[in-house]
């Protein structure tokens, strides 16, 4: 059974430019200790989608959908049920330890609480256990270092605090939003190695949001593609490495520099993601597609399964896609005005 | 800490020395003096007075005498006005006065303001903030000088619940009106503050992670959010603080109170020079101390802050 059923999941935003669709129909489950991945480019509805699990969203954000964890329905729960599963059963790190942490409490302060409320320990035995999980996530001299204020860790050592108190309670989920964008390669390298490590001695389940392909191929065993707030592809990672489904995954998978390659240009997707307050009527990669065909304008290609665990949303037959080798230069200029008309 | 404390009473000296300075050069070069009158002084009178106060010695041994006098003895010089006074006396009578109704309207401003921009931040853009808002720019249109006269109407000739002027330190009723006409507007602004450095904090990335933590709104917002909201009012609270307890003449206008506010002006028009400077100086000095004040606390509430 899964642990996390997501089923219909929108989320919406009311702005005073209009409604602005950030999560459409997304379906997902993510077993017990498995890692998913989500990948895809900045402002395609990754982060809300995690907000939306937590209850995080903004004010003005509305989802609707259905959010099961554990066979319990958590999608806009009261606050008082959402906060005996936060950090208790799903725990969130967010994308810039920077300030993601309380730059007015002291480390020690603010995992302490996290024990004291959910499992009603006393300050002590708080603090305690705080430096056990600094230690578990290596803290050089953590005993020393509780007491200290977030502005007094480096980057890196600030995300390993995030992480050792989004684990102070054993989570059976963690999400992680983007973990090591703010961090510099080396750090990065190291954060996702600790991620792992953590996983397998917890035997945590986790979603990774990240647009850093490299850390999915990496650390993840499920991926799913998102764009425009929809999932365009999902399945497990070696073969939607080794053979993407849709435009858009082989896009993103040319876009990666490669140092085995020669040429110092660099391919990009070309165009930028859709507005996502008014949301094209058909595929939103269209105009950006070099595939695009005509019914890619008009109606919008749903996500279908068509070989072992992998689905994929596009309207191009599987084939093409597949042997079509991706232009390093943009797309030819008659696929672009085909796209418009 | 405490070295940073004393550096900074020590700078405070000179700064001091020298608004005493230059408010004397500034007060000299105004046209008129405390002797000129409507009426014609007889030149003869005149130089006697400008003699027995002192005025007819150079600016710079005016100032020396001025600054010895009050370094040595601690002593303010005598009104110019009324003659039977000293600056130390008008002080020592007008201040408490002024203390007594500024601290308590101070009290009354940041406990209201506080409550009504914190309300207005969490329920934002619902109709708990809509009431904080209007009553806040209600209370910033009402200035005091329009809020007194409409109290003194309501409370004191309707209603005849309060007396309309006159100070007593024993007698509360006394003290309601001058604190809610000086406290009006300082809370409308405190409101304002409160409430949009509030809204910021509360969208911040630490707040959203003390939330996904399954902290209770209440320990969010009391633990997590009100100490960072506060920063900016409290540099507002510093000047504030000092304009409020050195008085306002509108309050000892309309209420009678007898408290400096209405000295420093009368000062001001009789050219009474002595009490002028007396009030400046009391000004300065409480200025000074009270923006320190403010810096110690921010020590208190930011950690990155270090000096």
């Amino acid at each position: 059974m899964a642990l996390l059923d997501i089923t219909d999941l929108n989320v919406s935003f009311q702005t005073n430019d209009g409604t602005v669709h950030a999560v459409n129909d997304v379906n997902l489950s993510v077993k017990p200790g498995e890692t998913l991945g989500m990948v895809g480019e900045s402002g395609s509805g990754k982060s809300q989608f995690s907000f939306a699990i937590m209850g995080l969203l903004a004010r003005n954000g509305r989802a609707t959908g259905s959010v099961r964890f554990d066979g319990q329905e958590i999608l806009n729960a009261p606050l008082k049920t959402l906060n005996r599963i936060r950090a208790e059963k799903i725990a969130m790190i967010f994308q810039d330890p920077m300030t993601s942490l309380n730059p007015y409490m002291r480390v020690s302060d603010q995992m302490a609480e996290v024990l004291t409320l959910h499992k009603g320990m006393s300050k002590r035995d708080a603090v305690t256990e705080s430096i056990r999980m600094l230690d578990a996530v290596h803290i050089p001299d953590a005993r020393g270092r509780v007491r200290l204020y977030p502005h007094e860790f480096s980057g890196g050592m600030r995300q390993r605090v995030m992480i050792a108190m989004a684990l102070l309670c054993r989570p059976q989920l963690l999400i992680a939003d983007e973990p090591t964008t703010a961090l510099d390669v080396t750090v990065q390298a190291q954060i996702m190695t600790l991620l792992a490590e953590l996983q397998r001695d917890l035997g945590m389940a986790m979603i990774l949001i990240t647009h850093d392909l490299g850390v999915v191929a990496s650390s993840c065993k499920q991926v799913a593609v998102m764009y425009g707030g929809r999932i365009r592809e999902t399945g497990p990672v070696g073969p939607l490495f080794a053979s993407p489904a849709h435009p858009y995954t082989q896009g993103l998978l040319h876009a990666i520099p490669r140092i085995d390659h020669d040429g110092d240009e660099l391919a990009v997707i070309p165009g930028a993601p859709p507005n996502m307050t008014c949301p094209p009527a058909g595929c939103a990669f269209e105009p950006r597609c070099p595939y695009a065909r005509e019914e890619c304008a008009n109606s919008r290609p749903v996500l279908e399964p068509f070989a072992e665990a992998r689905s994929r949303a596009c309207f191009v037959p599987l084939d093409d896609v597949l042997q079509y080798r991706l232009p390093r230069t943009p797309a030819p200029q008659h696929v672009t005005q085909g796209g418009q008309a | 800490m405490l070295a940073y404390v004393l550096r900074r009473l020590a700078v405070a000296i000179p700064t001091l020395l020298l608004l005493i300075v230059i408010s004397y050069i500034l007060m000299h070069f105004a046209p008129g003096g405390p002797f000129s009158k409507d009426r014609e002084v007889p030149a003869a009178v005149l130089a006697n007075l400008n003699a027995k106060y002192g005025l007819d010695d150079p600016l710079w041994k005016q100032i020396w005498d001025y600054l010895y006098g009050i370094v040595v003895h601690f002593d303010f010089g005598p009104s110019f006005v009324y003659p039977d006074l000293t600056v130390n006396q008008l002080i020592a009578k007008g201040f408490p006065v002024t203390l007594t109704y500024g601290i308590l309207s101070f009290l009354l401003a940041v406990l209201v303001g506080v409550i009504l921009g914190v309300t207005a931040a969490i329920w934002h853009n619902s109709w708990l903030d809509y009431l904080a808002v209007g009553i806040s720019i209600g209370a910033q249109v009402l200035p005091n000088f329009v809020m007194a006269p409409i109290l003194l109407l309501i409370f004191t000739l309707w209603y005849r619940l309060l007396p309309g002027g006159g100070w007593s330190f024993s007698d509360p009723t006394f003290w309601i009106m001058p604190v809610i006409a000086l406290a009006t507007s300082y809370m409308a602004s405190i409101t304002r503050i409160t409430r949009s450095s509030m809204l910021e904090v509360l969208g911040s990335n630490h707040i959203r992670t003390a939330r996904a933590k399954g902290m209770p709104e209440r320990r969010v917002i009391l633990r997590h959010a009100l100490k960072p909201a506060m920063l900016p009012v409290i540099s507002y609270l510093g000047p504030v603080f000092v304009s409020m307890i050195t008085g306002s003449v509108v309050i000892d206008m309309f209420f009678s109170t007898g408290g400096i506010g209405k000295s420093f002006v009368d000062s001001a028009l009789n050219r009474d020079y002595a009490v002028m400077m007396g009030v400046t100086i009391l000004l300065g000095t409480l200025t000074i101390l009270f923006n320190l004040l403010v810096d110690i606390l921010y020590v208190w509430i930011d950690p990155k802050i270090r000096y």
